[in-house]
């Protein structure tokens, strides 16, 4: 062998620590390395070993790519446990009666299931779940039975009742002895949230079950319990915790504990300081870690240290998430803290299976640790906050009723310490992430995971990676490019300048030229609304590239029908306009409501009917409301000076005249307008993207004001201006907004995110700072020009009628399965 | 009309009654079946039109489009914006749910699908 004379490192166990190990000491080629794994194949990914039952193959859940010892010149004995350790020649002695001599001895040689000593545990049927091959066993058996259980609730266990519902036995038992699940992670209120949810999917649970014999002549027949109650069964699968592979260290003299695992100090030296202890056999402070991150950390400790550098094991946080059969699990800090010592904040949702817990000190600063279970989505972010100390926002209870976002503005990523760990499963830090950005242009998470490992693990850091890597390009002075999705490089506004400069028309224009593939959901309706924004062409002429609602100019709703609303421009209709709503909607059998920007709402059209139900409206003078697109909604009024005592104009004209002027405008997103007559603002003027109110001289303009989900109210940008002020403003606002923002962004995220503000925005609209003013009221008196009547074109084209059916080849026949229940004298959509 | 040992092929539609780089839906059989066409690689797919999310008949409605850098072709239903290959009907935005998929052949005309 070529590398004769170099020191030779013995690794006893191929599992998923002792290949990490190599893994990190290979690179060096300091060593020569040599391997002995008890079972017949290399390192496999134990931590999906239950996908093995849903299709994934042994060799899928190999570690190493085939050929890769070879490569790395290691010398690997599969099916070859080591059976002796001579300390004192410093030899290993094999199964297969290899010798073997070693200058450092690493043991890795993991766990082994641990199999209560119960009546009737040796007869047929019963398993362990571990390896591979136990695996293969039960598979073989499970094909002969109808019945299965498992022995215990742990984590393990629960993978262990999702592989028998994968192998078809139905409704498998889990047996648990304590009062709840997974006692060691969750609190027993979360677990009778997982308890609900495992119900459902076929798992039928026993708690507070001692399992005291196992009944059957040969093969297993029945489990009998301590309290007398019997569960028949034809095999039995045993996960009730593990028990660390220490009887080869025993025979070579080494330190064990009392309740076994092999002693080990910072450095996981053993009492023999040439031989290490890694992963699951090791005692490290009286603590066994079953899990694989804190033996990932052991085995770069280690590979570390014998490459001449510095650096200890000093204990594993033990926070964990996971998806136990689709449900999200997790637990951070610690758990189980409770009151005097601290604050319990519990949020529950039983109908959709969440609970969620958090645990604050008293002084309600800090957070100490927490349950999450249904959704996890918080944990990277919360486990952030215990392990770094950061101090919590006023109201804690946000970190858990908030979105990932609103969680994130109590403790924003880029505030994390350097030190702090994102990736737990490769030990990555936040400083490493921020580092391969500034210094290696890893500014995807592709490229991040393959500089720096991130999010290779299971992959529940990637949000936060994200958020890193656009934080960290940020404070590089980086361009943050803000592109539309994976088949645009550019944004929304970019693609609106290469668009409008190239004069391109179509869509498939705009992805030959400037992206890649076919498209997405996310691309075409961006492009669909700026061809529309600029050129104000009929929408339906390319159908497909619009949003479902686009392409059927209705809103889609529960069952598959739509919504019909016609335009009525600042809220006036005729009394016979209002009788032609009332008989349309009683010959087609639809649902009428008001809406909430004063027009009638229709509800439950099949699609087939849509043309002859536009057809009776456009005769009767109606025209399309665009309520299922991006655009102009409605300009909400109040009476105003016509009939108001308080009115000080006639806010209802003006309010039509301003609607009719912007009606049809495709934009970022949907826009809402309102005008009131007088300061008491009854049209809610200031919560609209555009508000206008009377004063005694004249109208106040407010801008980018919301309702929805965060209202914000809207900002004033004039003072007593005439009409023709506020139309030449608006104009400008408008375009202003359709050119710059991002897709689906209302106009107060707009400002919000505008460099300067409400004052920017004032200097850009009212003395054109930017010298587009002239530019931007002449492109819109062009898409003013050009309106049509979407509706219309449809109603008048008999091969664009064609388009709205349900079924091509029976264009007659509507949707079987779109089905209503009565309400109140009308009709609705059956639930789903 | 051909026939192999396992597939019966149905007659569904005309070419032109499923629009470019789009879908349509077809009554087979009494099933409802999505079909699609991606007009710039003269691909045709098909699929059953309920979304497994809400079990609603409407994924012939959605946008189609491709994932990634093989370009996965792909449906994304109206409700809730689930994607979907539709090579192989597996959800691509991370659900546990799939759709059935058919085999689709066009010949003089007409679109044919495998049940």
């Amino acid at each position: 062998m070529s590398n004769g004379n170099l020191p030779v490192v013995v690794v006893i166990g191929n599992g998923m620590v002792g290949h990490r190990f190599c893994e990190k000491l290979r690179t060096a080629g300091l060593f020569h390395i040599v391997v002995f794994g008890e079972e017949p194949r290399p390192a496999y990914d134990r931590v999906h070993l239950s996908e093995y039952f849903n299709g994934r193959s042994a060799a899928d859940l190999s570690l190493p790519m085939t050929g890769w010892f070879e490569e790395e010149e290691i010398v690997l004995h599969l099916g070859d446990p080591v059976r002796e350790i001579d300390r004192q020649r410093q030899v290993v002695h094999s199964g297969k009666g290899i010798s073997q001599h070693y200058d450092h001895l690493v043991l890795a040689t993991g766990s082994s299931p641990f199999v209560p000593d119960i009546n009737g545990i040796e007869k047929q049927g019963v398993f362990v779940y571990r390896t591979i091959d136990d695996l293969d066993r039960i598979k073989a058996y499970a094909s002969t039975v109808r019945s299965g259980a498992v022995m215990g609730g742990g984590l393990l266990g629960l993978e262990a009742a999702k592989a028998l519902l994968d192998l078809g036995i139905p409704n498998p038992h889990v047996i648990e002895f304590a009062p709840r699940l997974m006692p060691r992670q969750i609190d027993s209120a979360g677990s009778h949230t997982l308890e609900a949810s495992l119900r459902q999917l076929g798992l039928q649970l026993h708690l507070n079950k001692v399992t005291q014999s196992i009944e059957g002549s040969h093969r297993v027949e029945a489990l009998q319990f301590a309290d007398e109650s019997r569960l028949p069964v034809e095999m039995l699968v045993i996960s009730a915790g593990i028990r660390p592979r220490d009887e080869l260290a025993r025979l070579a003299g080494l330190s064990v504990g009392t309740r076994g695992g092999i002693l080990v100090n910072e450095k996981l030296q053993t009492s023999d300081k040439n031989i290490y202890a890694i992963g699951e056999c090791a005692l490290s402070q009286g603590m066994i870690y079953g899990l694989v991150a804190p033996g990932y950390e052991m085995a770069d400790v280690v590979a570390t240290n014998l490459l001449g550098a510095n650096k200890s094991f000093t204990g594993w946080d033990m926070s964990t998430k996971l998806k136990l059969i689709g449900v999200d699990v997790a637990s951070f800090g610690d758990p189980f803290a409770a009151e005097p010592d601290c604050g319990t904040i519990v949020f529950e949702d039983r109908h959709k299976g969440i609970y969620k817990r958090i645990n604050v000190s008293r002084d309600g600063q800090y957070l100490v640790g927490g349950v999450l279970i249904g959704d996890a989505a918080a944990y990277n972010l919360l486990l952030q906050t215990v392990n770094n100390r950061l101090v919590l926002p006023a109201d804690p209870a946000a970190l858990i009723l908030g979105n990932r976002e609103s969680a994130g503005e109590g403790a924003g990523v880029m505030n994390l310490p350097d030190e702090a760990l994102i990736c737990s499963c490769e030990s990555v830090t936040k400083a490493a992430i921020c580092g391969a950005v500034a210094e290696k242009d890893a500014t995807t998470i592709d490229a991040m995971k393959k500089c720096t490992r991130a999010g290779t693990g299971c992959g529940g850091c990637i949000p936060l990676v994200k958020d890193l890597i656009a934080g960290a390009m940020k404070a590089e002075g980086l361009y943050v490019r803000n592109i539309v999705c994976e088949h645009f490089e550019h944004s929304r506004q970019e693609l609106f300048d290469l668009v409008k400069l190239h004069d391109v028309r179509t869509y498939n224009e705009v992805l030959v030229r400037w992206g890649k593939g076919d498209g997405c959901e996310v691309c075409k309706p961006v492009v669909a609304s700026i061809l529309a924004s600029l050129w104000n062409e009929p929408i339906v002429k390319q159908a497909t590239i619009q949003d479902s609602n686009d392409r059927y100019l209705a809103n889609i709703q529960k069952g598959g029908s739509y919504s019909v609303v016609p335009r009525i421009p600042g809220g006036e209709i005729t009394p016979d306009k209002l009788i032609v709503l009332g008989k349309v909607a009683k010959k087609y059998n639809l649902y009428t409501k008001i809406t909430g920007g004063q027009r009638i709402d229709l509800f439950g059209a099949h699609v087939g009917d849509l043309p002859a139900i536009w057809e009776e409206l456009i005769d009767a003078g109606f025209e399309s409301g665009h309520a299922y697109g991006k655009a102009l909604r409605t300009v909400k009024s109040c009476v105003g000076s016509t009939w108001c005592r308080f009115g000080l104009h006639d806010s209802v004209s003006f309010a039509i005249e301003i609607e009719e002027r912007y009606r049809g405008i495709r934009a970022p997103h949907k826009l809402k307008g309102g005008v009131s007559g007088c300061i008491r603002e009854c049209a809610e003027a200031q919560s609209k993207d555009f508000g206008i109110i009377a004063t005694e001289k004249g109208w106040n303009l407010y801008v980018c004001g919301n309702g929805g989900s965060r209202p914000q109210h809207a900002q004033l940008l004039a003072v007593d201006i005439d009409k023709a002020a506020c139309i030449q403003y608006l104009d400008r606002f408008l375009m202003f907004y359709i050119r710059t923002a991002d897709p689906l962004t209302r106009t107060a995220t707009w400002l919000d995110k505008m460099d300067g503000g409400i004052s920017y925005l004032k200097n850009v609209v009212i003395n054109d700072s930017l010298g587009m003013g002239q530019q931007w009221e002449e492109e819109m008196q062009g898409l003013v020009d050009s309106y049509k009547c979407e509706w219309k074109e449809v109603v008048d084209d008999p091969e664009l009628r064609k388009r709205f059916t349900h079924f091509v080849n029976a264009p007659r026949k509507k949707d079987p399965q779109l089905q209503f229940d009565a309400m109140r004298g009308q009709t609705k959509a059956k639930e789903w | 009309m051909e026939t192999t040992t396992a597939i019966k092929w149905l007659a569904a539609c005309r070419v032109e009654d499923v629009p470019g780089d789009g879908g349509a839906c077809v009554l087979l059989d009494g099933e409802q079946i999505a079909i699609y066409y991606f007009s710039r690689r003269d691909e045709w797919y098909a699929t059953e039109n309920r979304c497994p999310h809400k079990q609603q008949m409407a994924l012939s409605r959605g946008m189609t489009g491709s994932a990634g850098e093989k370009g996965e072709p792909k449906v994304a239903c109206p409700f809730h914006k689930k994607t979907f290959s539709l090579r192989t009907g597996e959800c691509l935005s991370g659900d546990d749910y799939r759709v059935r998929t058919y085999p689709v052949k066009v010949k003089n005309g007409k679109v044919y699908v495998g049940i």
